[in-house]
């Protein structure tokens, strides 16, 4: 059983991973024969280095990517020992989950609405304490430094992190460790840290590394709220990308295997800090020291989940009024008027792509929901979602074996459809769906299971009268959870769809250069409510569905 | 429903359950169609696992060895549908997403075709046991008697060929045990089925009226 899982897993998910990698290394270094290389060479790497300040932009993502990420971790680690199971801990959760469905681009964009020298946040104190009645020259979003992508970052992986360690935090003995430590004198954030830390980490560890690998390989994010002069690495190998040159793609191959040495420098970086924590975290548990004046940290710690919260959500606010905003100058607070133009105006362009969006959302996710399905009803009670498979999508850069499979996807002459891309969406969104739907499947009482066999009852029977209506509601999650992740995907989808299979997200990205915040805010709008779309439903059926049965309603 | 002339006795021969290497259980015993064999034990003495040995969903960490023949069959051959083995548990895991008639007509076999046929027998086996117009109730607004009920009608209904009782009675109170208890050996008497039960109740033993055997080592007695 556990080989045969492993296999349909290694299939669907790491092949593609693997050869996509083939199909990026080997240009890289002179063979890609459609275009004329057939000889081993480093040119590549030479023009590469020959690009202007491209080490700059490199360490710019390595950096971001390292920041944002123990940022993240550092805060959600905190919170969660200083309020697990109190009663802030429970509203924060709820703020926060929702903000996991929020595609990244959207929340990007919200946060640039909201720090951009024209945002909200300077007109509300412009001009009585900034004497500003222009928008200021600033760098702002997108400063040199990456400070306001790194905080783009900060708070999209806070919610991710959260949820993680709340999925990991019931196996724990959370209460026991707390009354132990309590009664021997410890504050809530060291006795957490010294008895539960190193158990709660040793189980998020490979999707901290996902997040890490993907705040350094980020590429719609980066476009929106990154550095421009130069941009960070990923950001110029799509570019490269894009341009219908064959000598850039070339470059950009190469750009590729800097990326994914990048992603290898970033982790072992954190093996480092990994290394590091655990020294100080011996010195703290042998020191004795109680920490008994935790409440600072505790404040400051749910502060920053708090505000990261709100920042995305008034932000989101911010989006949809300027997509009904008629004259809005600076410093006014609020738009002088609203209208509908930019809807009626942008509708019509996007209706195409959102139907193409929806149509590779329901595609992805329904057929990641099926194969999900198979592999843990064959897997039985075995957690087939903590497996380096499952994860191996999510701890390689896409852009670095996205780009090799769209080159072997032209050397089959497979051209971009809404089948080709939804085909790639899938080893996105397979992962996800499979976390998500790991825990309730194997929480169900398997007992039902064996009273349905005795009863007679065949295992296909029994896997569509009692195990799946059981699981409804878990099932329509996943698949919820599949879809917001397949509408949030930009890079993928712009380097398979070749701009001839255009989404809402893939729209909405492009319009970040130019800047028209009103169509912005229609497009960035529309991305964000769609995941909410799938969870509506996913909340709604089975309450309908099961209206007269108490038990399934929770 | 039954018939007890359809009936066979069940034997267990030799056997033997182990987890790490040790033995955890070994019985022989036949037990005749109306009888109840009794195993009682402190937990942890394998007695479920013998359960799901004979039902077939034993846990991979156990081995297990042993003949199960029910007449000449051995049912250890049989995947797990076709050993007709009713059990029923601690809990009544009633499906929540059925009504309490829809529970007992999905166990009702499938050459019993119809399903005005269907739900008359269903209605008819509520009705036994003073759930008549229950059948459109919802599982979970009944109380832990009815419940246990239901469950036991429902597997009833399977037409099984033995019976396997895994402390069926020990979430419920005094009164309401005793009551279960008796209804639900009355049935598997008159069903001809023969029964397993492992419980760790003396008063079980006592009721069920037939053989015993003790497991385990700090068994007291």
């Amino acid at each position: 059983m556990h080989s045969r899982i492993g296999t349909g897993l290694k299939v669907i998910l790491c092949l593609p991973v693997l050869a996509g990698l083939a199909g990026t290394l080997l240009p890289a270094f002179g063979y890609l024969p459609t275009l004329g290389g057939t000889q081993a060479t480093l040119q590549q790497f030479e023009a590469l280095a020959a690009q202007p300040h491209i080490l700059r932009s490199a360490l710019i993502s390595l950096v971001a990517g390292l920041t944002s990420t123990f940022i993240a971790l550092t805060v959600v680690a905190t919170f969660v020992a200083g309020f697990a199971g109190t009663r802030p801990f429970a509203v924060i959760q709820h703020l926060l989950s929702p903000l996991l469905a929020v595609p990244h681009a959207a929340s990007a964009f919200a946060i640039a609405f909201l720090i951009a020298p024209s945002g909200i946040l300077l007109r509300i104190i412009s001009p009585e304490l900034t004497g500003f009645t222009r928008p200021p020259d600033w760098l702002i979003p997108n400063d040199p430094l990456g400070l306001s992508m790194m905080s783009g970052l900060v708070a999209k992986e806070i919610p991710f992190l959260l949820l993680v360690m709340l999925a990991a935090l019931p196996q724990l003995p959370v209460a026991n460790a707390r009354r132990l430590m309590t009664a021997l004198g410890y504050s809530r954030v060291s006795g957490f840290a010294i008895a539960l830390w190193p158990l709660l980490y040793r189980q998020v560890r490979l999707p901290v590394f996902a997040v890490l690998v993907y705040a350094t390989s980020v590429v719609d994010v980066a476009m929106i709220l990154g550095p421009q002069l130069p941009p960070t690495l990923p950001v110029r190998i799509a570019r490269w990308l894009a341009d219908d040159d064959i000598g850039t793609r070339f470059l950009a191959s190469a750009g590729a295997v800097l990326q994914l040495a990048l992603g290898l420098m970033a982790i072992a970086i954190w093996i480092g800090v990994e290394r590091l924590g655990r020294i100080c975290h011996q010195h703290l548990s042998s020191s004795g020291k109680r920490l008994v004046g935790d409440g600072l940290l505790r404040l400051a710690a749910a502060s920053v989940m708090a505000v990261s919260a709100a920042f995305i959500f008034i932000g989101l606010g911010l989006l949809a009024l300027w997509s009904v905003a008629g004259l809005w100058p600076f410093p006014d607070r609020l738009p002088t008027s609203l209208t509908f133009r930019t809807w009626d105006r942008a509708l019509g362009a996007l209706a195409g792509p959102l139907a193409t969006t929806i149509a590779i959302a329901l595609l992805s996710s329904l057929v990641a929901l099926a194969i999900a399905i198979g592999l843990l009803s064959r897997s039985a009670h075995r957690s087939a979602d903590r497996w380096l498979p499952v994860f191996l999508p999510l701890l390689v850069p896409e852009i670095t074996f996205v780009f090799g499979l769209q080159i072997l996807a032209a050397m089959v002459g497979l051209s971009p459809s809404i089948a080709t891309v939804a085909a790639l969406h899938l080893i996105f969104v397979l992962p996800y769906v499979l976390l998500s739907l790991g825990p309730p499947w194997r929480a169900l009482d398997r007992r039902y299971e064996q009273i349905a066999s005795g009863l007679g009852k065949s295992p296909l029977a029994i896997l569509l009268t009692i195990r799946l209506p059981m699981l409804l509601r878990a099932c329509l999650t996943a698949f919820a959870v599949g879809f917001a992740v397949s509408v949030s995907l930009y890079l993928p989808t712009v380097l398979i769809g070749a701009g001839r299979v255009t989404t809402i997200t893939t729209e909405a990205v492009a319009l970040s250069s130019g800047g028209d915040r009103r169509v912005i805010g229609v497009y960035a709008l529309l991305q964000a409510l769609l995941p909410f779309l799938g969870f509506l439903v996913a909340s709604l059926v089975p309450q309908l569905l099961f209206r007269h049965r108490r038990a399934m309603r929770i | 429903m039954q018939t007890p002339g359809k009936t066979m006795a069940l034997t267990l021969s030799d056997v033997t359950i182990r987890l790490a290497g040790r033995v955890l259980l070994s019985v022989s015993a036949t037990v005749m169609p109306g009888d109840v064999l009794t195993i009682m034990g402190p937990s942890g003495a394998g007695k479920s696992a013998l359960l799901a040995y004979i039902g077939g969903f034993l846990d991979p960490a156990f081995v297990a060895s042993g003949a199960v023949l029910l007449g000449e069959d051995d049912l250890i051959g049989l995947p797990p549908q076709r050993r007709h083995t009713g059990i029923l548990f601690q809990d009544p895991l009633l499906f929540p997403h059925l009504s309490v008639g829809g529970n007992i007509v999905f166990a009702i076999p499938e050459v019993i075709s119809g399903r005005d046929r269907r739900r008359r027998l269903a209605e008819e086996a509520l009705d036994e046991v003073g759930l008549g117009g229950f059948f459109d109730r919802d599982p979970e607004t009944l109380s832990g008697g009815q419940k246990a009920r239901v469950a036991l009608q429902r597997v009833l209904l399977s037409e099984p060929r033995l019976l396997l009782l895994d402390e069926p009675f020990s979430k419920l109170d005094m009164a309401l045990r005793q009551q279960t208890r008796e209804l639900v050996f009355a049935k598997a008497r008159s069903a001809g089925l023969p029964t397993i039960l492992v419980t760790h109740d003396r008063a079980d033993a006592d009721a069920a009226g037939g053989a015993l055997i003790h497991i385990g080592a700090e068994t007291k007695s």
